[in-house]
């Protein structure tokens, strides 16, 4: 019980000072017939540090970690690499293991940090202002529909083919209980995504179109002519960022029109630690602000006229407005967002596009090798670092085989799509600055070996 | 400086408060009480503190037309400077690592470095959350595992553990029993919700669709149970109800709450906040709980790390077990530990609500709550809940004859000591003894919450503060009491030992400046006013 640092004596002097005979007088409210007589049954009892760290050390020996094997899974998680002095700035205890910045006399260094990472969430979005982060993208996207129908006073919300199947079903979920209508497309594997589609939908009960940019299959749509025919309409475009590293090479979707911009930003600072905790980015028009789900942070001065940094605009928030609250969103992703601002700072705009441009060209070199193994072709015109490859059968299998070949070769879409079966045989192949070509080499022998069926 | 105290090394106060004469540095910083510029400020174009390879290719055609006309446009530091300006930043915050956090309803204690040396083991924190099932199997024991612990220790039949943070807890709880509901083919709209509740619970119910009742408080800071049953009906879902309760309160009618609304067709959520109270001492389960979330790093001490990361799973009793959203793990026949997913949903799981999540939750927020929990085992997390309620109540008597506790006749608290502001001088009030807080060295509690006490100070010292950081927090808290109670004016002004005095929040909501306003691409060595040097 090495964490709690009372002793025997010091409970009883406090006892005596309480006026109790024993603690438990003190869960005297707690019915008695409620009350355990000792500790819960079918538990252990308290382990040494080293005991502790034999178990966990053990659970993590049975997984295959992404750094030891050819990887290139991505599909709204990608693996990038992660400059030491960010995890080492972020044990700091000052930024660990500190809460909710509710005194800001005292908490100017999280408040600074949110401020940054706040301008840097706009610039890199290319929106007038961002929040300081929500749980995830999933969660983000699923709040930036509900603004947007606050803002329009309209509720039905298209989602093109190319959103993140996941985030998908976090909206319909979520719809099905707050009664707003979800228009979804569906996904269908051609070479481009389907901004047509998306175009065609638009009517004047439509309060926003969701776009994931680039989308699931690694197409990149046309923003531009979306959030035309969206505004001509009086619909909002909600642009979804799953690979913030995307925007060191294509252009920012608040410049080409979008209104809302929300996304992950598990890729820069993060790490992919088996899907959270992970960080949503939410940027939008200045004009829409008092409409934003989650926590701002903004400047002001203090008593003697100094810049200072403060949580405001509350009045939005669920601990003043109860159920008008424009969120019940109670916490931000302090922590990682710490992570994604450092990250950041270090890359600066120039370092995220030469970081972009590594990823793509990583990308590049795994589509001229893996097109050359027979059978397989490539879907995407357009892609940044994860395209579509099409395999002759089920990818699924494929997935399978090449993991049990210690080769983690992508995500297959049946995994993500179960029910489409027109789309079981593609195959998600993300690769990163960390893919090496030897990488590259492993994924395309194995590949083609399972396709081949040749055993392991 | 005009003189120090007793123990040599701190300033004291003068006449009127201020802690010096004036005087000015050139660089605004004043030894170790340093400034620091934004870094936008101290950026500059072509710095970078990353080495990155130069690609071989140019951009594929098909990119073309997409490309950016401009690199983003945000200014880069070096890897020293970038050290340095977070460090710089750190010094700027109070953290648990410094001292007592005793911010009721919130429950900052001791973070273990074993719970992060553990997640940060490549086998969990290098995994991403799509790779094939048998390439992760030990990172679904971690789920099963921790899963394992919550239901037991709350004496329920299962849990949704992918929830991020206690509101969507909340969220998953009330989708549950509206799934439930819709099952059974009823459409009941209201959920009842004490007005003491946090202002996450009738949000996360208008959010869920359903309207909000309120409850009123009894004088002794508990549900009034008639109340409650006069409002029962067939238009109820069910009760939200905090317990622990915001006034640190055990609420004793919880089973007859239960029954009633049970009998009535509705169902209980609990708000779990405030579990680390009476882990180990009693099962919600037994209690008649339908519904209940548990902020692992509340009770089981994950990182708050500034506002978060939370995570918050919801236990469940049967009758909403089968409701639970996807995806979640479960064993199979074969003894084998399954994630249940799009993929698989049919076994034997098909009535789940849905996906309120685009993976399975928060797994290093697992992770390190599993390390503490086994840390602690059973025994220990029993003693955690006892240490915490005889912590909170060892600061209630120690200052009750002080700071009126407007509950502490109707008997013992549980881990947090309610206080109010009532006879303190006028003109003063909780926020002059919170801030007065800040200058003796301490992160004040949480003021001004629960809203049915007027000007409360809710204060949760948690197991983790020894008997001798307890007695120094008392005196410090006697001693503000009594300077609040004297009209002590130096009081208005505090903190005067704090990297900023008092900030205009009005200020900040009435002219919202939310990023950097300064001019685009030209970063540059602020001035020493932009930067706070007077």
């Amino acid at each position: 019980m090495r964490y709690l640092p009372l002793t025997d004596a010091d409970r009883a002097a406090m006892l005596d000072v309480i006026g109790a005979a024993s603690v438990d007088d003190l869960f005297i409210d707690v019915p008695s017939e409620a009350r355990l007589s000792g500790p819960v049954e079918g538990l252990p009892m308290h382990a040494s540090e080293m005991a502790v760290e034999r178990h966990m050390s053990a659970l993590a020996g049975k997984n295959l970690s992404a750094g030891s094997a050819p990887f290139f899974l991505g599909a709204g998680a990608y693996r990038h690499h992660v400059p030491a002095s960010v995890d080492h700035i972020i044990q700091r205890g000052e930024f660990l293991t500190a809460y909710t910045p509710y005194q800001p006399e005292i908490a100017q260094g999280t408040l600074q940090v949110l401020f940054e990472f706040q301008t840097q969430v706009a610039r890199l979005f290319g929106t007038d202002i961002a929040n300081a982060s929500m749980y995830d993208g999933s969660t983000a996207c699923w709040e930036a529909i509900l603004m947007a129908a606050r803002i329009t006073r309209k509720d039905r919300a298209i989602l093109s083919g190319g959103l993140h199947p996941h985030y998908g079903e976090v909206v319909r979920t979520m719809a099905k209980f707050t009664e707003d209508e979800i228009a979804s497309l569906a996904c269908e594997l051609t070479r481009e995504p389907d901004d047509a589609a998306v175009i065609a939908a638009i009517d004047e009960k439509t309060s926003c179109v969701v776009v994931q940019y680039p989308d699931i299959l690694g197409r990149i749509p046309d923003l531009a002519a979306i959030s035309e025919a969206a505004h001509a309409k009086g619909a909002l475009v909600v642009a979804v960022v799953t690979e913030p590293v995307a925007l060191g090479m294509i252009e920012a979707p608040g410049n080409l029109g979008a209104d809302i911009v929300v996304g992950e930003g598990q890729s820069l600072g993060v790490g992919l630690q088996f899907g959270g905790p992970y960080l949503g980015l939410f940027g939008c028009r200045e004009k829409f602000v008092r409409q934003m789900p989650g926590r701002l942070c903004g400047e002001t001065v203090d008593a003697e006229g100094k810049r200072g940094f403060v949580l405001t605009l509350s009045t939005r928030e669920q601990h003043i407005r109860r159920e008008k609250a424009t969120s019940n969103i109670c916490t931000n992703s302090g922590l990682c967002a710490l992570a994604f601002s450092i990250h950041l700072t270090l890359l600066g705009g120039n370092g995220l596009a030469q970081l972009a441009a590594v990823n793509h060209d990583r990308t590049q070199a795994a589509v001229e090798r893996l097109t050359q193994i027979p059978g397989v072709s490539l879907l995407n015109d357009a892609y940044f670092n994860e395209v579509t490859l099409v395999l002759p059968g089920d990818a699924r299998e494929a997935v399978r085989e090449l993991a049990d070949r210690k080769v983690l070769g992508g995500v297959s879409l049946g995994r993500l799509f179960p029910a489409q079966e027109d789309l079981h045989k593609g195959l998600l192949v993300a690769a990163t600055e960390t893919t090496t070509d030897e990488d590259i080499e492993t994924l395309a022998t194995e590949l083609a070996a399972v396709l081949e069926g040749v055993p392991a | 400086m005009s003189g120090v105290n007793a123990a040599g090394w701190r300033p004291t106060m003068g006449e009127a408060g201020e802690a010096s004469e004036k005087f000015v540095t050139s660089s605004g910083d004043y030894g170790l009480m340093l400034e620091e510029p934004l870094s936008f400020e101290l950026g500059a174009e072509g710095k970078c503190g990353v080495d990155i390879d130069t690609p071989d290719r140019a951009p594929a055609a098909g990119l073309s037309k997409f490309l950016r006309k401009a690199a983003p446009d945000l200014p880069g530091l070096t890897e020293p400077e970038t050290v340095r300006h977070y460090t710089r930043l750190s010094r700027q915050n109070y953290a648990i690592d410094l001292g007592p956090f005793p911010l009721g309803s919130c429950t900052m204690k001791h973070n273990p470095r074993l719970n992060e040396k553990m997640a940060r083991l490549p086998g969990f924190a290098d995994v991403h959350p799509l790779q094939p099932q048998k390439s992760v199997e030990g990172a679904l024991e971690v789920i099963e595992q921790l899963a394992d612990w919550l239901i037991t220790l709350t004496g329920m039949a299962s849990v949704a553990m992918s929830p991020k943070a206690g509101a969507h807890g909340e969220l998953c709880g009330l989708l549950c029993i509206r799934a439930a509901l819709d099952a059974r083919g009823e459409k009941r709209d209201i959920v009842l919700v004490p007005e003491s509740a946090h202002g996450t619970n009738p949000a996360t119910a208008a959010f869920a669709g359903f309207k909000v009742q309120s409850i009123p408080a009894t004088p002794a800071g508990r549900v009034d149970l008639e109340a409650l049953k006069a409002k029962l009906g067939p238009n109820v879902a069910g009760v939200m109800i905090t317990n622990p309760n915001t006034c640190g309160l055990f609420e004793p009618d919880m089973k007859a709450i239960a029954d009633a609304v049970h009998e009535a067709g509705g169902y209980v959520y609990c708000d779990g906040a405030n579990f680390n109270a009476i882990v180990g001492k009693v099962r919600p389960g037994d209690l008649g709980v339908d519904a209940m979330h548990i902020n692992l790093h509340k009770t089981f001490s994950t990182p708050h790390g500034g506002g978060g990361p939370g995570a918050g799973p919801v236990v469940l009793s049967a009758a909403l077990a089968p409701f639970a959203p996807l995806p979640f793990v479960t064993r199979g026949p074969d003894g084998g530990i399954h994630l249940v997913e799009e993929e698989n949903r049919g076994e034997g799981h098909g009535r789940a609500f849905g996906r309120m999540v685009a993976f399975h939750g928060q797994m290093g927020m697992f992770t390190r709550a599993l390390t503490y929990i086994l840390s602690h085992g059973a025994d220990g997390l029993r003693q955690v809940a006892e240490d915490a309620v005889l912590n909170a109540n060892y600061v209630l008597r120690s200052c009750e004859d002080l700071l009126p506790a407007p509950f502490a006749k109707s008997g013992p608290c549980m881990h947090e000591a309610l206080f109010s502001d009532a006879g303190l001088a006028d003109g003063f009030s909780t926020l002059d003894i919170a801030k007065g807080l800040i200058d003796e060295g301490f992160h004040p509690m949480t003021v001004y919450f629960p809203l049915v006490v007027r000007g409360a100070m809710l204060v949760e010292p948690t197991e983790t503060e020894s008997k001798a950081g307890l007695d120094r927090f008392i005196a410090s808290l006697r001693s503000l009491a009594k300077r609040a109670k004297a009209g002590d004016e130096s009081l208005h002004s505090a903190p005067h030992f704090a990297p900023r005095r008092r900030l205009d929040e009005t200020q900040a909501a009435r002219k919202p400046v939310l990023v950097w306003q300064g001019v685009p691409g030209e970063p540059g060595k602020p001035s020493l006013s932009e930067i706070g040097g007077s």
